[in-house]
């Protein structure tokens, strides 16, 4: 198992190293130690690997991920996981701000609470945040699910197209064109397997959530509007 | 951009490598503002002693001159002046007739501040930071935005005895509040959007205000982008806009709480490791008092 010491080795040799894997690759466990909160650490990984980063990470921590499973044994700063196409990023501590930003495949799993803006501009991403969202999360959220377990701080999905929101606790408040919706057995049946395969089975119950989406007033220009722009 | 770093200490023991802490934090901020750096100390000092720092040229002597009782610390081109309370209005007013040139950047108990342009780690290095002791500090690495690049627009600002305010962010309702808070007494130095901030706090602390109900209120009255590090005497504080537009980290543990613009900068703490890390939310005031 290659592991890199990042007191020892820079960050750009390791993206480097990380780059470099083809997809028959052999070292498919790697173990990177002392982050320290370094910035783009394992960002733009394209093998189908396992990545544990012993720490607290800087910014844009596992951005542009395909197929890599990236584990962060701390905190993640601003964009963790930002553009994932697909794989797997598990932050064991809290996110910061724009946690899984504009993600269009692959799974993000924060332990701890997120910050503002979490899943803006999500499309197609599944985000599940064990703790709380800070306010403007999920802000014109396209597509994908995000799953959070506390609470939700003001605006939740503002202006908001297809993506689903479930929350089991407080919403604050709910953006502009974001609704409460009805959680049919089809929604129900979707976040159980969501949360099963966070290893949340058993412990959390599917009727504890609510869910959010758009209203779609937004979706087409309406004349009576006209005088607005 | 913009860097900041603060330190605030519960354990006694820390104090003599307050200095060499900060040193630490605010040379990891060099690349959020290269353009100059300061930082204030809250350092050795009493009830009955005035603390002023001077920032100018030929600052040698200035202590001799005033003779009896007064005690001057020269670091590059500041000196700190101590000496009894009962001359502060003399030896004002002979700064103001004889030494007109001279800027009073600090003045209070304990607070020594210190400002210039350049990189932080030869801001930090002109004068001594990684050798100060104290009970907190705060630093800031600039990179200028709403105003130029010279010492007076570097931060930390001080409109009030042993206050200092660090700020990122840019403020946009600044000259409006400017012409609210002069009528009321209180002065500017520069053209600088935070030094308003700070005369913001000045004004709201001298009408009684505690600091964290100082800045409570700054969540109102100031329009724009911030995070704010304020130090009092005994006080350190805390606080982002409504949108937390600047990013910020905090950790606390039982010797220290620690603020960073960016975790890298609480890296070198000791048992760091271990602490407790987290993201102030926004529109929430942190506020930790000395007993």
């Amino acid at each position: 198992m290659p592991v890199i010491d990042l007191a020892e080795v820079s960050r750009r040799d390791l993206n480097s190293q990380l780059h470099a894997l083809v997809p028959s690759t052999n070292e498919t466990h790697w173990r990177v130690e002392n982050p320290n909160g370094q910035h783009a650490l394992a960002a733009g990984v394209d093998a189908p690997i396992t990545i544990e980063i012993a720490g607290h990470v800087g910014y844009y921590c596992a951005g542009m991920n395909k197929q890599a499973t990236i584990l962060i044994e701390g905190n993640a700063g601003v964009g963790v996981a930002e553009n994932m196409i697909s794989g797997m990023v598990h932050v064991k501590g809290d996110a910061s701000q724009a946690a899984g930003a504009t993600a269009h495949g692959g799974l993000l799993i924060i332990d701890g609470d997120a910050s503002a803006r979490c899943g803006i501009s999500m499309k197609g991403v599944k985000i599940i945040v064990k703790g709380s969202i800070g306010p403007m999360s999920a802000f014109m959220a396209q597509s994908g699910m995000l799953v959070v377990l506390g609470d939700a701080g003001d605006a939740l999905g503002d202006s908001i197209y297809e993506a689903n929101l479930f929350v089991r606790g407080n919403v604050k408040s709910l953006g502009t064109d974001c609704v409460e919706k009805t959680m049919r057995d089809e929604h129900k049946a979707e976040l159980r397997k969501l949360l099963d395969t966070a290893g949340l089975n058993g412990e959390v119950s599917v009727d504890e959530f609510k869910r959010y989406g758009s209203a779609r007033t937004l979706y087409n220009f309406h004349v009576d509007n006209a005088s607005a722009y | 951009m913009c860097g900041i770093v603060g330190l605030f200490l519960k354990d006694r023991k820390l104090e003599p490598k307050l200095g060499s802490l900060l040193a630490g934090m605010l040379e990891v901020m060099t690349d959020r503002g290269p353009d100059s750096a300061g930082f204030a100390v809250y350092g050795s000092g009493d009830a009955d002693h005035v603390k002023v720092t001077l920032r100018g040229r030929e600052l040698e002597g200035i202590a001799e001159t005033l003779g009896h009782g007064v005690k001057g610390t020269l670091r590059d081109n500041h000196l700190v002046l101590s000496f009894p309370k009962d001359r502060e209005d003399q030896i004002r007013t002979w700064l103001a007739a004889e030494r007109s040139e001279i800027k009073v950047i600090g003045v209070g108990q304990r607070i020594e501040l210190y400002k210039e342009v350049g990189l932080p780690a030869e801001v930090s290095k002109r004068f001594g930071l990684p050798d100060m002791s104290g009970t907190h500090g705060i630093g800031h690495t600039r990179m200028a935005t709403e105003s130029a690049v010279t010492t007076a627009g570097a931060h930390p600002f001080s409109t009030g005895a042993d206050q200092c305010l660090v700020h990122n962010g840019s403020l946009s309702n600044y000259r409006s509040l400017r012409r609210m808070l002069e009528p009321k007494g209180i002065s500017f130095e520069t053209d600088n959007d935070t030094e308003v901030a700070a005369g913001y706090l000045s004004w709201k602390l001298r009408d009684g205000a505690t600091l964290a109900e100082a800045l409570q209120s700054s969540l109102v009255d100031l329009d724009g982008f911030f995070t704010f590090v304020v130090g009092t005497e005994s006080g350190f504080a805390v606080v982002r806009d409504p949108i937390a537009c600047k990013p910020a980290v905090m950790a606390e543990t039982d010797q220290y709480v620690a603020f960073g613009t960016e975790y890298r900068a609480l890296v070198g703490l000791p048992g760091i490791g271990s602490a407790r890390v987290f993201e102030p939310e926004p529109a929430r005031v942190y506020a930790w008092e000395r007993h």
